[in-house]
């Protein structure tokens, strides 16, 4: 970090980004601006599209649906997340390498992708049900996918890796004599781990809950495939509104409220950790 | 707290431990007797953690037993052992305050509010932390986070104590008074105290034995002076204090500095007298240390009462040092480390 930044002082270097800067500034904030404003204007000024909230059915149900599926999103992959992350820090380290390697890779699966595998594995005429069937076992396909259920299986599973790399970062940093003092004094291993190790992993398992939850609350792809057309969350009902009914106040509106929840929940996300801790910056 | 829980006696017998092919501690046996203040002593790596280790449970035995009151301790976990342990680095639990710490180990053996407030009372008042126990660990200095982690280790009365290194993030000061402190509390309690540590002098002050540990094995046991006065082996000498050595009909000698007398050349008398000149002079405020270079031979370090003897000596100035023979010590040269170390022979005076 060069002192000049330090000091506040103006850095002449800053000129090299300038141009960057500024395309980010008018290709970025400038449309989301446009956004806001369209959301109080179109079709006519004023509050309406925000009345839709309450008097809505269809929009309220959305808010409703989009925000319980992120819910049982976040804790079922914080849940599973803080397993795996348990595991990789008592692997060796040639096993957590490994581990690792494999989270990472999974981040590059797009989601498209992974849609279609678990609707090929887990759908009418997915594996698991042509072999029960096949097996006898049960004599209709179960169904799994094309339901909310199945939605929250892929989101679930998208989210996982996002939980694990918070969660890791923060028992990453723990002690882990502690856990040994524990059991010297007297503790069982189950007693340990909720007394010692589970309260020293809240600020990991807050942070994996926030960064979970809004990054849950753009997902489209995943409940268009996985539900079947029976489940709709905001971003799908926004572009449903952009490009078919072409309402675009309601569509400005639900936009406007899902950046500034995200704001918000990012704004409590950093109160509780460094969000650059959370994105692997490291503690500091 | 007075004379809370007595201690119990340790055996360590013939215990092995290896990790793959490497043996980190191997074939030791000793006898650690009820209230005893026992030291492991021994360079980085010699195995002291991991003798601990196995004592509280957290390493198996490769082979070997260890038992503790007579009963072998192989099979019982680490949490009904009931020692009570002080980490190196204390590990206390940072989300908990003195109070919370202290209190673990008698909240987990579902201890009544009432008693625990007074066994919280006791310990305070036996660390010297009183009106500290709504602090957490973060807001203590090192000296007083360690006096958490002994009082917890204390708190519910084990029999043994186990110290690893416990004083080694303080500064020198702040070190010797908490030394005189753990022995202090050594004495009012009566537990057994095992203490590791790689600090000889630590080792010397504070225990009634010592155990000298050199790759796993231990070299010798005995009391400070036992262990400082007749050393067994090159090792033994050379770890625990400094010493000399001298070859002599095939036998060798350690030899401590502080035992040999410099007199001016020509002057000089007794049992054994060599011949030399004097290399380097080095004040060390009680003591005068002189490297002494004794001709055909590697150099002899003396040293002598510096108030009597300032401005007696010079650099290159020839002189004769002398000892009586109750001063030498014969050791074995063993497979020791420093065993590298040039032999001299001295000339009957
Ligand atoms: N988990 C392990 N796996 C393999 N080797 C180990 C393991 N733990 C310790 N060792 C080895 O065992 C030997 C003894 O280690 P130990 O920790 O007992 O030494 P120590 O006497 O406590 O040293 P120090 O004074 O540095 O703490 C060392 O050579 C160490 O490298
Ligand atoms: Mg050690």
């Amino acid at each position: 970090m060069s002192s000049a930044v330090q000091t506040g002082r103006f850095n002449v270097y800053w000129l090299l980004v300038a141009p960057a800067l500024l395309l980010v500034l008018v290709l970025y904030a400038a449309p989301i601006l446009n956004v806001l404003l369209l959301s109080f204007a179109d079709p006519k000024p004023g509050l309406g599209n925000y009345y839709k909230i309450v008097e809505s059915d269809t929009v309220s149900r959305l808010i409703f649906t989009t925000i319980r599926l992120c819910l049982i999103t976040t804790i079922a992959s914080v849940t599973l997340g803080y397993i795996v992350a348990y595991a990789m820090l008592h692997a060796f380290s040639t096993m957590r390498q490994r581990m690792m390697s494999i989270l990472l890779i999974s981040f590059w699966i797009s989601v498209l992708v992974r849609s279609f595998a678990w609707l090929m594995l887990l759908g009418h005429n997915g594996l698991l049900n042509n072999a029960l069937m096949a097996g006898g076992i049960i004599a209709e396909p179960l169904p799994i996918m094309r339901n909310e259920f199945g939605v929250l299986i892929g989101m679930t599973e998208y989210m996982i890796p996002y939980a694990i790399l918070p969660l890791l970062a923060n028992m990453q940093g723990i002690d882990l004599r502690v856990t040994s003092a524990s059991r010297s004094l007297g503790a069982s291993n189950v007693q340990t781990f909720f007394r010692v190790f589970l309260p020293l992993t809240r600020p990991g398992i807050v942070a994996a809950s926030l960064l979970v939850f809004i990054s849950s609350l753009g997902f489209y792809v995943t409940p268009a495939i996985l539900g079947g057309g029976k489940v709709q969350m905001i971003a799908e009902y926004i572009s449903v509104q952009l490009l078919v009914t072409v309402r675009w106040g309601t569509a400005a509106m639900l936009a406007t409220l899902m950046l500034v929840s995200v704001l918000v929940l990012m704004y409590v996300l950093n109160r509780f950790m460094r969000l650059s801790t959370v994105f692997g910056g490291g503690p500091r | 707290m007075t004379r809370g829980s007595s201690g119990i006696g340790v055996d360590f017998d013939r215990v092995t431990k290896r990790y793959g092919n490497m043996t980190a501690v191997e074939d030791v046996s000793l006898g650690i007797r009820a209230g005893e203040f026992l030291t492991l002593l021994g360079p980085s790596g010699s195995g002291k953690t991991t003798l601990l280790m196995m004592l509280a449970g957290f390493q198996d035995i490769t082979a070997g037993d260890i038992r503790v009151g007579g009963q072998s301790i192989a099979a019982v976990p680490p949490e009904k052992r009931n020692f009570g342990m002080v980490f190196q680095g204390y590990a206390l639990f940072p989300h908990m305050t003195v109070r919370g710490n202290i209190e673990y180990p008698l909240d987990i053996r579902r201890m009544a509010a009432a008693d625990m407030e007074r066994r919280l009372g006791a310990m305070l008042d036996l660390v010297q932390l009183r009106g500290f126990e709504d602090r957490y660990p973060q807001q203590l200095s090192g000296g007083q986070q360690q006096r958490v982690a002994l009082a917890r280790a204390l708190s519910f009365e084990p029999r043994v104590l186990l110290l690893d290194e416990p004083l080694g993030a303080l500064d020198r000061k702040l070190r010797a008074d908490v030394q005189e402190q753990l022995k202090d509390i050594h004495n009012r309690v009566g537990t057994t105290f095992i203490y590791v540590t790689h600090d000889q002098e630590e080792a010397l002050t504070m225990s009634d034995r010592i155990a000298i540990m050199n790759r796993g094995r231990i070299v010798q046991v005995g009391s400070p002076t036992e262990l400082y006065e007749r050393p067994r082996t090159v090792f033994a000498a050379s770890f625990l204090g400094k010493s000399n050595f001298i070859t002599r009909n095939g036998r060798t000698y350690a030899l401590r500095p502080e035992k040999i007398d410099a007199l001016p050349a020509g002057k000089g008398s007794g049992q054994n007298k060599l011949s030399g000149t004097i290399k380097a002079i080095t004040y060390m405020g009680a003591t005068l240390k002189l490297m002494v270079d004794v001709p055909g031979h590697a150099s002899i370090e003396v040293q002598v009462p510096a108030w009597r003897n300032a401005g007696q000596f010079a650099e290159s100035q020839a002189i004769d040092i002398c000892w009586s023979d109750d001063a030498q010590v014969e050791v074995e040269a063993g497979d020791d480390e420093k065993a590298g170390v040039p032999p001299v022979r001295p000339s009957r005076g």
